[in-house]
């Protein structure tokens, strides 16, 4: 049997082309906006998963070390060890800065961590290059988005660290890319002030006269000394033994440590539900509008492209074609362009979504309800045109 | 024909956009393998290394001050000089030392005239006594040949013991009067070693790193007045992670690099590790020494940065430590076997600063491992075997 379709394709096959070129594009770009989603939803989700933590030890009162700032004694950790279910807990410091790359900058989640054996809790979980930090100063693991190279300088603060190694999807619940640099030196990056504000304080510590005194030698350097020591860390990161309860564990550590625990599903909810709720409920809403829009857009397609063939639909009529087989040709048409548009769409989201800034995750999930959802838009819209085209008098075929 | 040609062309073009589309699927999202770099496992010794950073200090560091408050007169070296052990660096204003010397000579002067008075005194009762015993003896005698009456006698007799009691008492004032001398002597001695004593002086040979007082300030009993360092015993405080510590030890070469040194690599060695730790910043202290004192000499406080060599290891199975990931809650390798990857649990030894790390328990050794990976690996992800993942799409 011949394909009526098929046929009236091949007849018209540059208007058919470039419809499902233009069709594939728009799909493409909703295809995109709904990666934009995801991939700012796994970015929050990749920071909880890189941490490597069961539960996040912080401040009292305070939500976590990504959503509010937390600071607690660096020492805090010794007692959260000896907790019961904890396998091991290790000290963390987050602080997002700018740093520098040559003559620019780059925005990056600075993370101080235990420079012990890789595999520890806030280390990176793997590299795709060089080694993990082995030295207790000075050597930085970098996300490859940085846009360091192993062997190049980092300037953070007054301190240069060497990158010694690089990984991949580190980012902060922002998309920000992560440096990993020791925690010692973290510290002093984060709670230290600049050489010129040290100063400042010293003379302003050495001209009241109440730390300043003739007669007790030795007190203004105990107080200088003591006003520029930092011994705090923003978070403790626990991972606990196989089988333990994490609840548990955490009414422990609040209730005899007197420190706010958080489990991995209520830091997800901190995330998800806090952090990034507005700018993801943003792009979640234009997301449904463009779905919305482009379903309108195809179906608007379909029904004028079938429309524009109202003539030749007459034509066969006159000679006596069934009504069942010039509405497979509609059907078959549509569902044809929306299957062209959908491969395009997918195959364009694919190459560009790389050359974002930011992560787009193209989930197959996500794939396979858009293809579904094209076909029912598809499907729907050649209803509109089907019923056009069988109310169309096969006198028009031959009429002005 | 023409139409035929059109419509292969058109079928063509069909099945290589199907063919795109298919390998986008396949090679995109949680189907695509994932790019991994391989290594296989070597057998070979491992020298593990310390790294720690530290200060310049000085083993002995001198603050002469005053043992007791007072101003301070005179500073006479600058920092930066070079002092002899003994040299006079600052001198303490005396006040009224000079005056109290003065008054305390007067009075010394006093007491010898007073012992020359109570000397002659002496001489004097003593001329009696022996006048008076000779008379009384004479008056005995006659008394004995009737010559004089009982009370003349009597009389003598008790002009003797009154001379001889009055000879006592003289000698007993010359006496006090020697002591009273030695005493004002001993004071005077006193005051001439409290005004030496304001002398401040270089206890030792060395350097003079600060003046921390100068002319006319107040000093307190303690206060330094000039800080003086041994220069002999330069050496770096150096701070070691307690985690990692482990080998630190005595008589170990060791590699010192000041901040200041542009990279310069001093070669040194750890002269001893302290009994103390700090328990606050959990760090081990150790004092490392240079083979050759650097010149000039690095400025005290300035940081240093130490790299302690231990001796080789035995030879075990090895791997680069990117090679070591987490699965499952356990720390191992993925190992390639015929395509796939098998996560194998590890116990790992120590590791060195090149992060080669020792396997103790998992691998025998020619296994090949994925070191680099570009996510997380589970045992159902398909694996890529590339050269490198440097340079690749972040």
């Amino acid at each position: 049997m011949i394909s009526l379709a098929g046929r009236d394709i091949l007849h018209g096959w540059g208007k058919f082309t470039l419809t499902g070129l233009g069709l594939g594009l728009l799909i493409g770009v909703t295809l995109t906006m709904g990666g934009v989603y995801r991939g700012m939803v796994d970015d929050a989700r990749v920071l909880l998963d890189n941490s490597g933590a069961d539960l996040w030890v912080v401040q009292q009162e305070t939500l976590g070390p990504y959503a509010e700032s937390s600071s607690i004694y660096d020492d805090a950790w010794r007692s959260v060890a000896g907790m019961p279910g904890v396998e091991a807990a290790a000290n963390v410091t987050y602080l997002t800065t700018q740093v520098r790359r040559g003559t620019e900058d780059v925005r990056a989640m600075v993370v101080g961590v235990d420079p012990g054996m890789p595999g520890s809790p806030g280390q990176p979980g793997y590299l795709t290059a060089g080694r993990h930090i082995a030295r207790s100063h000075y050597e930085a693991v970098a996300d490859a988005a940085t846009g360091f190279r192993t062997g190049d300088e980092i300037r953070i603060r007054r301190n240069t660290y060497t990158v010694v190694g690089l990984t991949r999807r580190m980012v902060s619940s922002g998309g920000d890319p992560m440096i990993f640099i020791p925690l010692k030196d973290a510290q002093e990056a984060q709670f230290l002030k600049d050489n010129d504000s040290i100063l400042q304080q010293r003379r302003r510590t050495a001209s009241n006269p109440s730390l300043n005194r003739p007669g007790v030698p030795g007190l203004l350097e105990s107080v200088i000394a003591s006003q520029s020591a930092n011994l705090n860390v923003n978070a403790v990161l626990v991972r606990l033994l196989p089988g333990a309860d994490p609840e548990e564990t955490a009414a422990h550590i609040r209730r005899w440590l007197r420190l706010e625990v958080y489990t991995r599903e209520q830091m997800e909810e901190i995330l998800l539900g806090k952090l990034i709720a507005t700018s993801s409920r943003q792009i979640g809403m234009f997301l449904v509008i463009l779905a919305v829009v482009s379903a309108a857009i195809v179906a608007f397609i379909i029904y004028t492209l079938t429309l524009g063939k109202i003539r030749e639909i007459a034509v066969l009529k006159l000679i006596g074609t069934k009504n069942r087989t010039i509405v497979a040709m509609i059907l078959q048409q549509a569902v044809g362009l929306g299957v062209l548009g959908f491969m395009i769409g997918k195959i364009s989201a694919t190459f560009w979504a790389p050359f974002f800034p930011k992560f787009v995750l193209l989930e197959a999930r996500d794939a396979v309800t858009g293809f579904a959802a094209v076909i029912v838009m598809c499907v729907l819209a050649s209803f509109l045109a089907i019923r056009a085209a069988l109310r169309v008098d096969p006198a028009e075929a031959i009429g002005g | 024909m023409r139409r035929v040609w059109r419509t292969v062309l058109l079928l063509g073009a069909l099945l290589g956009l199907a063919a795109l589309f298919l390998f986008v699927m396949m090679r995109s999202g949680p189907l695509a393998p994932v790019p991994v770099t391989a290594a296989a496992v070597e057998k070979r010794s491992v020298a593990p290394a310390l790294y720690g950073i530290g200060v310049v200090e000085s083993g002995a560091v001198f603050r002469v001050g005053p043992t007791s408050p007072g101003r301070v007169r005179e500073v006479f070296v600058e920092v930066g000089d070079r002092v002899e052990a003994g040299q006079k660096v600052a001198v303490m204003d005396p006040v009224d030392l000079d005056q109290r010397r003065a008054a305390q000579e007067a009075s010394i002067a006093r007491l010898e005239a007073s012992v020359r008075a109570a000397s002659a005194r002496t001489s004097e009762t003593g001329a009696r006594k022996e006048y008076a015993q000779a008379q009384s003896k004479r008056y005995d005698n006659l008394l004995k040949s009737g010559a004089v009456s009982v009370d003349a006698a009597e009389a003598k007799r008790q002009e003797r013991l009154v001379t001889a009691a009055a000879w006592t008492s003289a000698n007993a004032d010359l006496q006090a009067s020697r002591a009273e001398l030695e005493r004002a002597k001993a004071d005077l001695a006193a005051l001439a070693s409290q005004k030496e004593n304001l002398d401040l002086l270089a206890p030792a040979a060395g350097l003079v790193s600060a003046r921390a007082s100068e002319p006319g300030t107040t000093a307190v009993a303690g206060q330094a007045v000039v800080e003086i360092i041994d220069t002999g015993s330069i050496r770096v405080s150096v701070r070691f992670d307690q985690a990692t510590a482990s080998g630190l030890r005595a008589g170990l070469p060791a590699d010192i690099v000041l901040r200041s040194g542009n990279g310069r690599v001093s070669g040194g060695a750890i002269l001893r590790v302290e009994p103390v730790a700090d328990p606050v910043t959990e760090e081990l202290i150790a004092k490392a020494v240079f083979s050759e004192m650097p010149d000039p000499l690095p400025p005290l406080g300035e940081l240093a940065e130490v790299t302690v060599k231990l001796p080789p290891l035995p030879e075990t199975p090895v791997v680069p430590d990117g090679a070591l990931q987490r699965y499952a809650g356990r720390r191992g390798v993925w190992i390639i076997i015929n395509g796939a990857i098998v996560f194998r649990p590890v116990t790992t030894g120590r590791r060195d600063l090149a992060g080669t790390v020792q396997i103790l328990e998992g691998l025998e050794g020619g296994e090949r491992v994925v070191v680099y990976s570009a996510r997380a690996l589970t045992p159902k992800n398909r694996v890529k075997v590339l050269e490198t993942l440097e340079g690749m799409k972040p």
